[in-house]
């Protein structure tokens, strides 16, 4: 994770039983990173940008990379408790922004409601965690690994400059492992919690919601959905952007994020 | 030798072009090509072909189950065991068997195979699989977990088949408060089991440390002998010899009146393989988590089209080592012998026919192998040794030693 000149220091938690990897880089104001299901790739565009001017925490999910697996784990609430361990045990959470990618989306919104008034600022992009009223949720495992992340991106240059155009078998695997890691904890209700738009009500840490216009993963509905749900959320929609918006317009995501964490 | 007459109940009345431009005929190819008019003349026509197969000395009958695709109709082995308890008097019922992983309730299919046994007079054998990968999909149930759930349930059943309720079930997978099934199988200890399959080496050792028969589908002559291999290994480690009465396996053999007959509707075997439409989806067929880790690069690859199908192989293949037999009785029991002797089975499953082959050559092929190679079968049989886990009276299981037997008969 470092062709930007960004020296990443990685070291490997424990926390609930789990070797959880960690990756930290930059100083600034704290910004905790939750990667998407699919996992966080070795050149992570967004985190980069953002550990020039944020102290960046980008831990790989329990069971996902190279983190390894609680063969206990059972939800994405699960998952959202181990964070808030982790960032217990450092005393990270007073002024740290969470920043929630898709599936870490999910994540960062079940963890805002479990500690409501614990975290500055609360960024989910193109996230997971809500049922749509009207679409679906794509279902990957009706989908090859290759399609499924390819759907996720508007622009199918971007996925070979991070991916290349036929990704490596060892590229397959990971996403198979980390494919197998989703099934075991959001297998059904798949990619949603019907239970957290009931509780986001609480929450009362100012929320920015980002949408990728052409996101073909979550529909944007979702994302309205969010914003109605959290009380102090607003949504920017960005143009030719579909689900991975951090890997698609990395630059553009971290200035929306360094901009909101700045807001007085 | 324990003879059994198999059919996987093709569905083959659709519009075969349909499957061909939607490319996989399982989980997603559309039941709006499902004709009812044609699916009720085919489940009579294989129940007629399940008794004629009773009436010319077949042993058992073999029962499967699949989901969402033409190449099985029968969705639930259960329903036809249940018709062939009744209407049959002297085969086994062979349930090769029950998806436990798809169950959500495994004290409902303790139950139903006990009513089962007791309406057969114990004539129910109780095998169980895991569940194809696209089934999983089929019925919502986690790939993930799918081996977990099929030893915790087939743990549950057994004990539900032996232990007096009411017990509390508080498992991984499975919660019971009250397990206490009105209903009990009239076989003790309890119904035997086997436990068929064809890739995947954990279930080889499952079976082996339970001391359950192993059917091996239709795999090649080599292969199947490495399963032995790997099965005699496991055994000994537990405890006991393997051999013949441990062994099963399945056998795609059409026979006809003529050698040209006989090949040509054998090809019909390659229409469930997906040599017409692509049977097996590559992702559907192989969900994260439900695969063996230790071919997790073969599926990968073959998910994203950087390789065959692992299953796979061409018909002139199958022919050449035996995968598939086809013949008039003369030229099929030699080939059969060679089985017999190279791998010593005591179970042998006879898959007749397949795809689009008529109900008349159907019958036909029950009939010649009724009256011709089964007869001839049993004196290879005698003469290699190879007798059956009821000719041997080999213990039900590695927690029962005992035999299984009806209980009016047994005590």
């Amino acid at each position: 994770m470092s062709v930007s000149g960004i020296a990443w220091h990685t070291e490997s938690v424990p926390v609930a039983g789990i070797a959880l990897h960690v990756a930290s880089a930059g100083t600034g104001p704290r910004v905790l990173v939750l990667p998407h299901d699919i996992g966080r790739p070795d050149r992570a565009p967004l985190e980069d940008a953002l550990a020039r001017t944020c102290s960046v925490l980008a831990p790989s999910h329990p069971g996902y990379d190279r983190s390894s697996r609680p063969d206990w784990m059972r939800s994405v609430r699960d998952v959202a408790v181990v964070y808030h361990w982790l960032l217990g045990e450092r005393d990270l959470a007073r002024d740290l922004t969470v920043v929630g990618l898709g599936f870490g989306g999910w994540i960062a919104a079940e963890m805002a409601t479990m500690a409501p008034r614990a975290f500055k600022r609360l960024v989910l992009v193109g996230a997971m965690g809500i049922k749509p009223e009207r679409g679906e949720i794509a279902d990957q495992a009706l989908l090859s690994y290759i399609d499924y992340v390819r759907r996720g991106f508007a622009d199918q240059r971007a996925f070979d400059r991070l991916f290349g155009a036929e990704p490596a078998t060892s590229q397959l695997e990971q996403w198979d492992l980390n494919r197998e890691m989703t099934f075991r904890i959001a297998w059904k209700p798949y990619m949603y919690n019907p239970t957290l738009p009931h509780l986001l009500g609480g929450v009362t840490t100012p929320a920015l919601i980002v949408w990728g216009r052409d996101d073909r993963i979550v529909p944007l509905e979702c994302g309205e959905r969010y914003q109605k749900a959290l009380p102090r959320a607003r949504l920017e929609i960005v143009e030719g952007a579909g689900h991975f918006v951090d890997m698609e317009q990395p630059d553009m995501l971290a200035s929306l994020v360094t901009r909101f964490v700045a807001e007085a | 030798m324990h003879l059994m007459y198999f059919t996987e109940q093709p569905m083959s009345a659709y519009p075969e072009q349909e499957g061909r431009d939607f490319g996989a005929t399982a989980l997603m190819f559309s039941n709006r090509h499902f004709d009812p008019v044609a699916g009720s003349r085919l489940y009579n026509e294989y129940l007629e072909h399940y008794r004629l197969a009773e009436e010319v000395g077949f042993d058992g009958i073999m029962l499967n189950e699949h989901h969402n695709a033409p190449f099985c109709m029968q969705a639930k082995c259960n329903v036809f065991a249940s018709i062939l308890a009744a209407t049959t008097r002297r085969v086994k019922l062979v349930l090769l068997g029950n998806p436990l992983p798809l169950a959500d309730n495994p004290v409902r299919l303790a139950e139903e195979l006990a009513m089962i046994d007791m309406v057969s007079r114990g004539r129910l054998v109780s095998g169980f699989v895991r569940g194809g990968g696209q089934e999983q999909l089929a019925t919502g149930v986690n790939p993930a977990y799918n081996r977990e759930r099929f030893e915790e349930a087939h743990a549950l059943i057994v004990k539900a088949w032996t232990q007096p309720g009411p017990f509390r079930w508080e498992g991984t997978h499975y919660q019971h408060r009250v397990v206490n099934p009105w209903a009990v199988p009239l076989q003790t200890p309890h119904p035997r089991v086997w436990i068929p399959g064809v890739l995947s080496k954990e279930t080889i050792i499952w079976a082996a440390k339970q001391r359950y028969p192993y059917i091996a589908l239709s795999t090649e002559i080599e292969a199947t002998k490495k399963i032995w291999e790997l099965y005699d290994q496991v055994a000994k480690e537990t405890g006991y010899a393997g051999g013949p009465e441990y062994r099963g396996y399945l056998q795609r053999c059409h026979v006809a009146e003529t050698e040209e007959k006989a090949l040509a509707n054998a090809r019909q075997f390659m229409w469930m393989q997906g040599e017409f439409t692509g049977l097996a989806h590559p992702v559907w067929s192989s969900p994260s988590g439900y695969f063996s880790p230790s071919y997790r690069t073969a599926f990968v690859e073959y998910a994203v089209g950087r390789r065959s199908n692992p299953r796979g192989a061409a018909f002139e293949d199958q022919i050449q080592n035996q995968q598939i037999v086809a013949g008039t009785p003369k030229t099929v029991i030699p080939k059969l012998r060679r089985l017999l002797e190279e791998t010593r089975p005591s179970i042998v499953g006879f898959w007749a026919a397949d795809g689009f082959v008529s109900s008349a050559d159907t019958k036909t092929c029950i009939r010649l192998l009724g009256q011709e190679v089964l007869p001839a079968l049993r004196d290879i049989g005698k003469e290699l040794g190879l007798w059956s886990p009821f000719e041997a009276n080999a213990p039900t299981s590695i927690q029962f030693a005992e035999p299984a037997r009806p209980k009016e008969t047994g005590r």
